[in-house]
Formats: C-alpha cells, structure tokens, sequence
C-alpha cells in the first residue's frame, strides 16, 4: 500500500469503528515509516471529527460513535508513546471529570479522546467527582485545564460548587475551568463564571488550545 | 407488597399482581428548549396540556421535574404541581435531585405523592428519607452510591437492601421504597439491558419490593427509539419490573397493556377488551362526523 492508500483507510475504518482493521493500519504505516504525526492529524483526527459531524447531524448514532473512537483509541495507544518521542509540542494538561451525582460519560470519554489525540495529556476522574477530589487532583497535578461535564440540569449546578471549592483553595486562577454536556449552554458556563464551554468534542480541543495559549500570553506580558 | 399512591381522589396501587404502572415522563423541561423557556417566563400551559395528553394516552401516574438551569426550582416545582393537579386526577411522581425542590413540591401536593429519587448514597438518605417520612410519601431509591453505578446485579442488590433497610429505620415500610435498578443505553453497552433484566429478577427475588426504572433510557442515541422501548418493557415486565417512568407513545403503552394480559395481571382480559371497545366506539363516532 502507498502512504495515501493507508491514510485513506485509517480515515475509512477509523470511520466504520474497525478497530482491528485501524490498529493493523497503523502498524503497517509504521512499518513504511509513515510519520505517526501524519497518520493522526491527516487521517484518524479528520475521521472522527467527521464522525462527531454526522452525529451533529443525526446522522450517526451513539453506537457508531462510540465504535470509531474506540478505533480511535487503540491507534492512539500505539502511536502515544511515538508522538512523546518525537517533537510533537506538548500541548497541555486536561484534568477531566464528570461532576458528583452525574454518571453520564459518553461526551467525556470522547472529549478525552480528542484532546488526546490533539497532543493534550489528559486525566481522567471519571464520573461522580466530588469538588474536594477536584480541588486535591488540581493541587496535586497542577493541570492547564480543568474540565466538569454534566448532563443533567439538576447536576449542571454542580459547575458553580466546584468553581467555588477551588476558589476557597486559592486555585482558582491557577487553572482554566471548561463546562460542557448536552444541556449546557454558553449562557450557563458564563453565569457559573467558567472561563470556556464547547458544544462538542472536536471544539473542546480548539477552545482548550485557544484559553492556554491565551493564559500564557497573558503571563509572558 | 403494594405501593399505594393517590391524587386528589384516586388511588393508584403499585404491586406485582396489578396491572403495570405507567408513570408519564413528558413533563420534564430536560432537552426540551421550548418547553424550558415557557416554564422560565411562567407559562404553564404545556403543563396543562401534557399533563391531559398523557393521561388520556393511558398513564396512571405522571412525573414531575422542574430542572431548569438558573431557575428557582422549588417555586417552579409546586407551581407546576398545582397546574397538573388541576388539570388531570392523577398521583404525581416529584422528580427532583435537590432536597428543597422535594419539599417544596411535597408541601403543596394533595395525595400521596412518589418522590423521585433516594440513592444508596449515607447523605442522600439522610436528607431525603425523613422528609419522605414525614409527609408519608412513598420514594423510589436508585440502586446507585458514592462510587456510581455498579456493573453487577449483585452489586445493585446490595445498594437496594442498604436503602429498603435505611428506609425501614426512619419508619418507612418496604411496601413505600420502590427500587429502581437502573437502565442505561444498549447503545453505549451491549450488556446494558440483559444486566438490567437480571438486577430486576433478582431484586424480585431477594426483596420482593416494587421496582421501576426510566424505561426510555435504554434507547438513547438510537434511531426508532419507541420500538426498542416497546420490546424492551415486556423482558422488563416479566422479570418483575411493576412500574417505569416512560413514553405514554401508543406503541408503549400498548406493549404495556398486552403484557399486563400475557403475564396473568388483566383477568380474563377485560382491560384488553374494555380499551377494544372503547377504540371502536371512538372510530365510530368520527366515522358518523365525518
């Protein structure tokens, strides 16, 4: 296969959520010394984005799009450790978690995948993550950002108690605080005093790239 | 064991040898933006109408929720209340995760409400069960704790015993605790509804209490999602679900009411054959005034 014949068809599985097929893609393009950075921004992160558009649409449903990112997944455990290796910019760090009383973690999951994928070194909570968890994880790791999902009105509020814990540890403007999840509007995350939100997982990576590279602007002036 | 519940003047009993218990979901602002906006600029009448609409579709009881981001919840929850009270005589399901809501919502109900929802979680029962108690309400208790949701029946089990014996301790008797052992979507998990069937069999057989879940659950992000609902009731109901909070959509509810035949809980299918007539009877009439 050329190196276009194997980008076309990480982009073709990784769309269907073959993951065999993505993995041994991979390692094929690997073995052609197809540069790993080429297979993700030319091929796997295009795909799912294109997934995450079609479900926009309603086009694809959840299985189909749990399927590629899962795809997505084990092509990125194989390229992870490559990408770290090579000069590829450490991007930065997304401590993510959904918000106590919340066990939704569909949208989190592929939050995390994206950013990932976009060179972001991502740690995840999980789900049900109480606001002292938030504020020890944040201390202890010191991440760029800081995401809460919720999808649940009733848990939606759970944004403004941990912006509240974190400001009672006095670490608040250490980090940037993102917002999102299905019922979450730019409107809420700004009355909650979160410093970004996104609709979906492909524009969490722009809006998270855009607020550190804005923080360190910030700081450098 | 027999859950009873009652509106202004009837009375709706929950228990494994009656009927199923179709508790209406529509009335709940989460996902839908128009609906949310009417009830922000206190508009009520889609309250009114879905509280109508639903009871003539054949529920017996109706969900209330009031979550509204930024919206005061409890002043919201009881004016809604009061509007599905006044439109249709049915018990009332208060569906909310905030404690004031719940009271407020308990404070103006005539009858004996459900209240939606108690976890397994040490605070939320202590928070919610005495107000349950003290207004003598039933209360369905989700089959999850601190750590979420538990992947095994067994596990479910155990957050269910831990909240019929919790509820016993604040005087609440079992026949009051309905369990909910958790439905989630076989779109994000293929062993999502067999893990469910096999909680509901078990909880059935352990504890023997009433059980209903969100039955819509576990066709989100699916396409022809009534179609899946209305499979997925009738494996529900014979592994001893008594009640779901879900679409009063025909195809449901006639999945509902045919189990109710197949399972032994409609004798001699009068239910059956008295919705028969009256469907005909209806055909007829339009047929004349057309």
């Amino acid at each position: 296969m050329t190196n276009e014949e194997i980008l076309q068809l990480l982009y073709d599985e990784t769309l269907v959520g073959n993951a065999p097929a993505v993995k041994d893609g991979v390692n094929e393009g690997l073995e052609q010394d197809l540069e790993p950075e080429k297979m993700l921004y030319d091929a796997l992160i295009p795909s799912l984005e294109e997934v995450g558009a079609r479900f926009e649409r309603g086009d694809y449903f959840v299985p189909e799009m749990l399927i590629a990112a899962r795809a997505m997944q084990g092509a990125l455990d194989i390229l992870r450790p490559l990408l770290a290796e090579g000069d590829t910019q450490q991007v930065g760090t997304f401590l993510m978690g959904t918000v106590k009383g919340d066990v939704h973690d569909i949208g989190k999951n592929l939050c995390n995948i994206m950013l990932e994928g976009a060179g972001f070194t991502v740690i995840d909570l999980g789900v049900n993550v109480p606001p002292e968890k938030f504020v020890q994880q944040i201390e202890e790791r010191n991440p760029d950002v800081v995401g809460f999902s919720a999808f649940l009105t009733t848990t939606m509020p759970m944004f403004k108690a941990n912006i509240n814990a974190l400001e009672k540890a006095g670490i608040r403007d250490r980090v940037i605080v993102m917002v999102g999840g299905a019922p979450v509007t730019q409107e809420y995350a700004d009355a909650v005093g979160a410093d970004g939100y996104s609709a979906d997982a492909s524009s969490a990576v722009k809006k998270a790239k855009e607020l550190i590279e804005r923080k360190r602007q910030q700081v450098a002036a | 064991m027999d859950t009873v519940l009652r509106s202004r003047s009837k009375t709706v009993t929950v228990g494994s040898e009656q009927p199923f218990c179709i508790i209406g979901e529509r009335i709940n602002p989460t996902g839908r933006k128009l609906f949310a906006e009417q009830l922000r600029g206190g508009d009520l009448s889609t309250v009114t109408a879905d509280a109508i609409a639903q009871a003539q579709a054949g529920a017996d009881v109706l969900d209330i929720n009031a979550g509204i981001p930024l919206v005061d919840e409890p002043e919201l929850l009881m004016s809604m209340i009061r509007a599905a009270q006044d439109a249709v005589d049915l018990p009332i399901c208060i569906d909310s995760s905030v404690i004031e809501a719940l009271e407020a919502g308990l404070s103006v109900y005539e009858g004996r409400a459900l209240v939606n929802s108690v976890t397994a979680e040490d605070e939320r029962l202590e928070e919610i069960l005495p107000l349950v108690a003290r207004h003598g309400a039933a209360v369905i208790g989700l089959a999850n704790d601190e750590t979420g949701i538990p992947q095994t029946p067994e596990e479910r089990l155990i957050n269910a015993r831990k909240i019929v014996s919790s509820a016993g301790d604040h005087g609440i008797a079992a026949d009051d605790v309905i369990i909910d052992p958790l439905a989630m979507t076989v779109g994000a998990d293929t062993e999502a509804v067999t893990t469910t069937l096999a909680t509901i069999s078990l909880i059935r057989d352990e504890l023997g209490v009433n059980m209903c879940l969100g039955a819509s659950n576990v066709s989100f992000g699916l396409p022809q999602r009534h179609v899946l609902n209305a499979a997925f009731l009738p494996m529900a109901m014979a592994a001893g679900l008594t009640s779901a909070i879900m679409s009063t959509a025909s195809v449901c509810v006639e999945s509902v009411r045919a189990s109710d035949l197949l399972l032994g809980h409609d004798a001699w299918g009068a239910s059956w054959i008295a919705a028969h007539r009256a469907r005909q009877a209806a055909e007829k009439e339009a047929a004349a005034a057309s």
